[in-house]
């Protein structure tokens, strides 16, 4: 890392700037989220932030239930991080930067009590939905977890169940069932710099942060998943404040989801 | 007793596509920012993004090649690209063949002396395919490599000709790749269109020799199109 | 845009187009000056045109060998590249990245596919002692203008700091442009860049592997940014200095 580039990150914040010349809280533009945009999928959303540009996509399949749960179905979460969009990006396994991602996106919808599993079962006891869903971007010029968590979210919102009779799938055909989610979990992840907060980093900021904090929020500021990343330890005033800004712009992301 | 008769007469396509006609093209240069040059080029519903990075460092050593750069080649279909089941991601046995054929689809048009000891990665990636996805990524490739700066004696353009009964089909879609009431056949062909030479050719089914000749004369005159596009979509992204 | 019929008519055009070239008389362009051009395009016929740079000779005719900008140079055809990335030149001044120390010297990023090595002789006018911390002196992470004094056909790089203007550059910002709009952004004689240091008050140091290191006031330095991104996106347009000028005056300046 070039202490350097560091250096004159945080002078620039001084300034109220950053290296695209955007305040500390500004997301890029443009911001959009659009969905239905992979017809192969049964549910499917692009989600933009800049030069950033995130696809997720649904596949549901039907199986036994886990033990455990007999009468629920199941989610998914996978992030292939391809390195068509980065160059630093190798081919291979996920490694631990796509767990990460996943896992925390997982989390966020999981953990929301959004969806109700108990709507994923078919048949008590034999056969449930799992619902799958795969990440991938397009470009990643910064900010994936905040563009990952989204398109996961959008492409949940706008699925549609295909046919399915005892326990095959006609893909092709299109029932108008939906999933109905309670509430729509948002992810927005907060950088330190300096003694300075930042939200949507782009590429050459997030190397620079010394802590960052993904938290994930409901529609009425309710906390349901919290990441914190970064080398260097965060107070609990950082953690509070961090906490605030997630939540307010996770109202603004949220009108963004069609 | 009835007896079944087979007529062996292709009659029309779906949606009223003539024979020699192609799906739908939308053809998009500079898409990915971080790439070194990009490209993204949609065929009915087979869209498929081509991103180069290179040239740049080749490691392990033991790959570098001392008198030029070499030309390597990923192709993948996301997870929700398939409109059955989910395709697990890491890619499979066909997916590496036919990464392993668009190297050479590519290579012959590109010129990496100037490069030695170095290597140009293209990752081709789609997010939805509906049948003629390896032409498809081939031809967003040659965009992606032209856009990058490299030095190409022509572009490669390609699409999938195919047999179905006894008519010759130019751009196969599902239904026909699937077609069972009778003799199919699914040839993938790449050219350099300014070039007429053939850089890919694969086929699947039965054909008669006739019939390939009629295929390759199709395929010639799709390709001329495509490179109408190609061109184009490069053109466009420098426009004022 | 119906693209069916297109298709059947660019065929149709192609082929007319085509059979047109036969009666054209020999040595004649097919293209303008600043035209752009695919890999394969045609650009001329017959034997007076001479093919430059970026294109190739096919029996009567003069092929584009790269995506590019038709440029004449007498009877000499050649394309100006449009991207790539930079390949290193000898004699060429560029901004590298220290990566790496060690007992030799210094090993540098260039922003290409072949990192350079700077060697102990060649770092300062100075005399450096045998053993001594070479960190000190440039240290994993700084950025310096150098000059490339040598490049093997195996493409390795050798550079010096030992010449005027070469140094370590401290603060400031390093960005980075595609290559080949260097002579662009730099201009004729250096009027472009010098047009923008004027009205940024900032330091502009261009190197000619497409790194830029950029030093002032933060506004004034991202005035200078947003100029330079500018000339790389319009560096094909005629007009381009009126523009950027005025993209300047309508940014004025704000003075420290």
């Amino acid at each position: 890392m070039n202490t350097g580039e560091k250096e004159h990150i945080m002078k620039l914040l001084q300034f109220n700037l950053r290296l695209d010349g955007r305040k500390p809280i500004e997301f890029r533009k443009p911001l959009k989220v659009e969905t239905n945009v992979i017809k192969t999928a049964e549910g499917s959303a692009r989600v933009t932030i800049g030069e950033t540009v995130v696809l997720a996509g649904i596949k549901v399949e039907v199986m036994e239930p886990f033990p455990d749960t007999p009468n629920q179905g199941s989610i998914m979460v996978g992030v292939e991080l391809l390195p068509m969009s980065n160059p630093d990006f190798e081919l291979g396994p996920p490694g631990i930067q796509a767990i990460e991602l996943a896992r925390v996106v997982d989390r966020g919808i999981r953990e929301s009590k959004c969806l109700d599993f108990g709507k994923l079962c078919i048949i008590p006891g034999e056969r449930v939905w799992n619902i799958v869903i795969d990440i991938c971007p397009i470009n990643d010029s910064g900010n994936l977890f905040d563009a990952a968590a989204l398109a996961a979210v959008a492409a949940l919102k706008s699925m549609t169940f295909p046919k399915q009779t005892d326990g095959k799938i006609e893909y092709k055909e299109k029932t108008n069932k939906k999933l109905e989610l309670s509430d729509l979990p948002i992810s927005v992840t907060v950088l330190k710099i300096g003694d300075l907060f930042v939200l949507d980093p782009c590429t050459e900021e997030e190397p620079v942060a010394s802590g960052r904090l993904t938290a994930c929020s409901l529609s009425d500021g309710t906390l349901c998943a919290l990441q914190k990343g970064g080398d260097e330890p965060l107070s609990a005033e950082d953690i509070m404040a961090m906490v605030d800004l997630s939540v307010a712009k996770a109202k603004e992301l949220r009108k963004l989801i069609p | 007793m009835q007896l079944k008769v087979n007529k062996m007469v292709y009659k029309e396509r779906l949606l009223g596509r003539k024979f020699d006609e192609t799906r739908q093209i939308i053809a998009k240069v500079g898409v990915i920012p971080r790439a070194d040059g990009s490209a993204y080029f949609r065929i009915g519903n087979t869209w498929a993004y081509a991103a180069v990075y290179g040239p740049r460092n080749l490691h392990p050593k033991f790959l570098q090649d001392p008198s030029k750069g070499i030309l390597r080649c990923n192709y993948n279909m996301m997870p929700f690209s398939s409109s059955g089941e989910r395709v697990r991601p890491g890619g499979s046995r066909r997916s590496k063949e036919i990464s392993l054929v668009t190297v050479k689809a590519l290579s012959p048009v590109l010129d990496l002396n100037e490069y030695p000891n170095s290597v140009v990665d293209v990752f081709i990636e789609l997010p939805e395919t509906e049948a003629g996805s390896r032409c498809a990524g081939i031809t967003a490739a040659s965009m992606a490599l032209a856009d990058a700066g490299l030095l190409m004696k022509d572009l490669v353009s390609a699409v999938s000709v195919g047999r179905v009964d006894d008519k010759i089909v130019v751009d196969l879609d599902y239904s026909e790749e699937a077609y069972e009431d009778g003799p199919v056949a699914d040839i993938p062909v790449a050219m350099m269109p300014n070039h007429n030479t053939i850089t890919l050719l694969q086929m699947d089914g039965l054909v008669s020799k006739d019939m390939l000749k009629e295929v390759l004369e199709k395929a010639k005159k799709v390709c001329i199109q495509l490179y109408d596009i190609q061109k184009n979509a490069l053109k466009e992204k420098y426009k004022v | 845009m119906n693209q069916k019929e297109n298709n059947e008519e660019n065929t149709m055009e192609i082929e007319q187009v085509q059979k047109q070239e036969v009666k054209v008389a020999p040595g004649t362009l097919l293209v303008k000056e600043k035209d752009i051009v695919a890999p394969g395009e045609r650009l001329a016929q017959g034997f007076e045109i001479l093919p430059g740079m970026g294109t190739y000779r096919e029996k009567e005719h003069i092929v584009a060998g790269r995506l590019g900008l038709v440029m004449l140079d007498g009877r000499t055809i050649k394309l100006i590249p449009l991207s790539g990335r930079y390949l290193p030149k000898k004699h060429d001044s560029i901004i590298a990245k220290v990566v790496d120390v060690n007992m030799n010297g210094w090993r540098l990023e260039t922003n290409s596919p072949y990192q350079a090595m700077l060697s102990i002789k060649e770092a300062t006018a100075q005399f450096i002692e045998r053993g001594a911390d070479l960190t000190q002196f440039y240290e994993i992470g700084d950025y310096i203008i150098c000059k490339i004094v040598n490049v093997t056909s195996q493409k390795l790089v050798d550079v010096t700091m030992r010449g005027p203007g070469l140094r370590k550059l401290k603060n400031g910002r390093v960005i980075e442009v595609a290559a080949n709009k260097v002579p662009r952004i730099i201009g004729k004689q250096g009027s472009m860049v010098t047009m923008v240091k004027d009205a940024t008050k900032c330091n502009i140091i261009v190197g000619q592997n497409g790194l830029i290191w950029i030093e002032g006031q933060p506004e004034n330095e991202l005035m200078a940014v947003q100029s330079i991104k500018k000339i790389q996106e319009e560096s094909h347009m005629s007009g381009l200095t009126e523009r950027i000028k005025a993209h300047l005056e309508k940014n004025a300046a704000k003075s420290e």
